[in-house]
């Protein structure tokens, strides 16, 4: 089997003593759209900050692309293309949605060490970032400031800021959470059309979304991996229905 | 209630622009031509006081391009002030008096001094920052206090103003202001560009959100430390400046009292709006000159005052002007 994109080895962290990681081993193979689901406190956040680099587990490793990126810093981690969004909407609410999307595309891009030319107008940046505008259909939301966008607008703005990065692997944590029915039946379109050309852990509630999306689904309770498996894998897994599944009818 | 009015396009960046563009021209015409009051007499007082004007607001906008718009409460703003007036006064001391190799020196001493500082403070935020730009702006008053062979705690005094290409240009008092006034718009015009400009949007957005620009691959550090490093040769400058025209440079230039006044006038005329700071250092600058003639304890009627300003204005001095909210 090829090498997979990103390779977790018993990575582990507590806050004083609750375990939020436990021992956690996964594989994600490149082009996968690997789900993560569990009850609420689980830990799949803390997985996230963890592999994002957002705070450092106390002991385990992260493989991302070949590489250990345990001790790297987050904006190293994004730079390699390993990117994250959020679960609490996190953006520059006073710029523009046009400059939030834009500056994830000057990331990529490069060199910011220019201190002249009016980075706003630069349609270098600005094509890219209204692509991925557009794509999550916020077009015409561009020029307002991100801080005066509807709760549904903002969610989709932080989608379209990871999306304008490229990234090789796509952290989702919860990008449904909050979104209307019409919202997610969207995003799970943008995700279907992303799947396969990026690799994507989704962290989300949303059965029905996840189901459908997934190519794998793994299983997180008290911190500890306890299902790794195809959909129909784990819907059949006893100890999942008991421990989560079945809670949820 | 103002925050009622708010026009329909608020949430739209451009809509306000051309009013808010009328600001800096004005503020600049005002300045170009304050000198004519000069005719009503005392004009020698009237362009030293103008003069005084536009030397801290240079040091102001210094500041509020690291405060204001990078988020970095550095107490020790005045040190670059001093050093950039004792660059003057000691090769002024030692027969060096050309005022472009003077100034370039001011620029590399300040500029100097801001890397190797900034490079320790910028690794703590918040209160510890603060504190540690403190410390490092007293250790530069200490070390000047112990200047023994340039006059140590009673300061330095210039046998003369700079010359610029054989020419004592800055003889001329009218001359000395224009050419500050000159030097301000360039560092306006430059901070402007700097702003605008791919660096600046890295700086503002992590001041705005810096777990968000980690995100997408941005470290801080290094923006942070290049706009500290600038902000330090602009106050550098306005050192320069402030020597040349007292003909004099002491360790009063780098009083934790003066980096609190740059802290003020900053906070004053509205933060990360540039033409604020300019605002608030020539309010500072002439309210200190009005008050002090009263009591030497003008800050004991400044502070209530400053106190209501950000309390009931928080885009400053600037906000209460264009009937706006910036802070
Ligand atoms: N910084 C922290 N300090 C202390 N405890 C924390 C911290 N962050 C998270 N926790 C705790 O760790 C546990 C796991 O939280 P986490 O946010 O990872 O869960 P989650 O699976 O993402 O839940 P949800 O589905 O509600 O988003 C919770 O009990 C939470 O209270
Ligand atoms: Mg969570």
């Amino acid at each position: 089997m090829a090498e997979p994109l990103l390779a977790l080895d018993r990575v582990t962290k507590s806050f004083g003593a609750l375990r939020v990681t436990d021992e956690v081993s996964l594989d994600i193979s490149k082009g996968e759209l690997h789900a993560l689901i569990g009850p609420n406190g689980a830990g799949k956040t803390s997985l996230i900050n963890q592999l994002s680099g957002s705070f450092a587990s106390d002991s385990g490793r992260i493989v991302f692309d070949g590489e250990d990126v345990t001790d790297l810093p987050m904006h190293a981690r994004a730079r390699r293309g390993l990117v994250r969004s959020f679960q609490v909407t996190s953006i520059l609410p006073r710029f523009t949605a046009l400059e939030n999307v834009a500056l994830a595309a000057q990331s990529r891009f490069g060199s910011s060490a220019r201190f002249f030319g009016n980075a706003a107008r630069e349609s270098r940046l600005n094509e890219g970032a209204m692509e991925a505008l557009a794509e999550l259909g916020l077009a015409e939301r561009a020029h307002r400031f991100a801080g005066t966008l509807s709760h549904g607008e903002k969610r989709r703005l932080e989608l379209a800021i990871a999306l304008a990065l490229q990234p090789k692997l796509l952290l989702l944590d919860e990008p449904m959470a909050g979104a209307g029915a019409s919202e997610s039946e969207a995003l799970v379109g943008t995700l279907s059309a992303l799947k396969g050309g990026c690799t994507i852990l989704l962290v989300e509630h949303d059965m029905q979304a996840v189901f459908a999306l997934a190519d794998r689904i793994s299983v997180l309770v008290n911190g500890g991996v306890i299902a790794t498996g195809t959909p129909d894998e784990v819907r059949s897994d006893a100890q999942v229905r008991s421990a989560y599944l079945g809670e949820a009818g | 209630m103002r925050g009622i009015a708010v026009p329909m396009d608020s949430t739209s960046p451009t809509a306000t622009e051309p009013s808010r563009a009328l600001v800096p021209v004005l503020l600049f015409a005002a300045l170009a031509l304050a000198p004519l009051l000069g005719a009503f007499g005392a004009e020698r007082y009237v362009l030293a006081l103008l003069t005084r004007c536009a030397i801290f607001a240079i040091a102001a906008l210094g500041l509020d391009l690291a405060l204001g718009c990078g988020g970095l409460v550095s107490f020790g703003h005045a040190a670059f002030i001093g050093i950039g007036g004792y660059a003057a006064g000691i090769l002024t001391a030692n027969g060096i008096d050309d005022g472009i190799l003077l100034l370039f020196v001011a620029l590399a001493a300040s500029g100097l001094f801001a890397l190797a500082t900034g490079a320790i403070s910028l690794k703590t935020r918040g209160v510890h920052f603060i504190m540690i730009t403190l410390a490092f702006g007293q250790m530069a008053y200490f070390v000047a206090n112990s200047l023994k062979a340039y006059g140590g705690d009673d300061g330095l005094t210039l046998a003369n103003r700079a010359s610029f290409f054989g020419h004592d240009l800055l003889a001329d008092n009218r001359a000395f202001y224009y050419l500050s006034l000159a030097m301000l718009l360039a560092v306006y015009l430059f901070a402007r560009a700097v702003l605008r400009s791919r660096f600046g949007r890295v700086l503002r957005g992590a001041k705005e959100n810096e777990t968000r620009m980690a995100a997408i691959g941005f470290n801080p550090y290094p923006f942070r430390l290049t706009a500290y490093v600038i902000s330090g040769m602009m106050a550098g400058v306005a050192g320069f400046l402030l020597a040349e025209q007292s003909e004099f440079v002491s360790p009063a230039f780098m009083t934790w009292q003066r980096s609190g006044d740059l802290i003020i006038m900053v906070m004053l005329g509205g933060m990360a709006s540039l033409d604020g700071a300019i605002l608030g250092a020539v309010f500072v600058v002439l309210t200190e000159e009005l008050l002090s003639g009263f009591t030497e304890h003008w800050r004991v009627i400044f502070g209530p005052f400053l106190v209501l300003v950000v309390l009931f204005a928080r885009g400053g001095l600037l906000g209460i002007l264009t009937g706006r909210r910036h802070g």
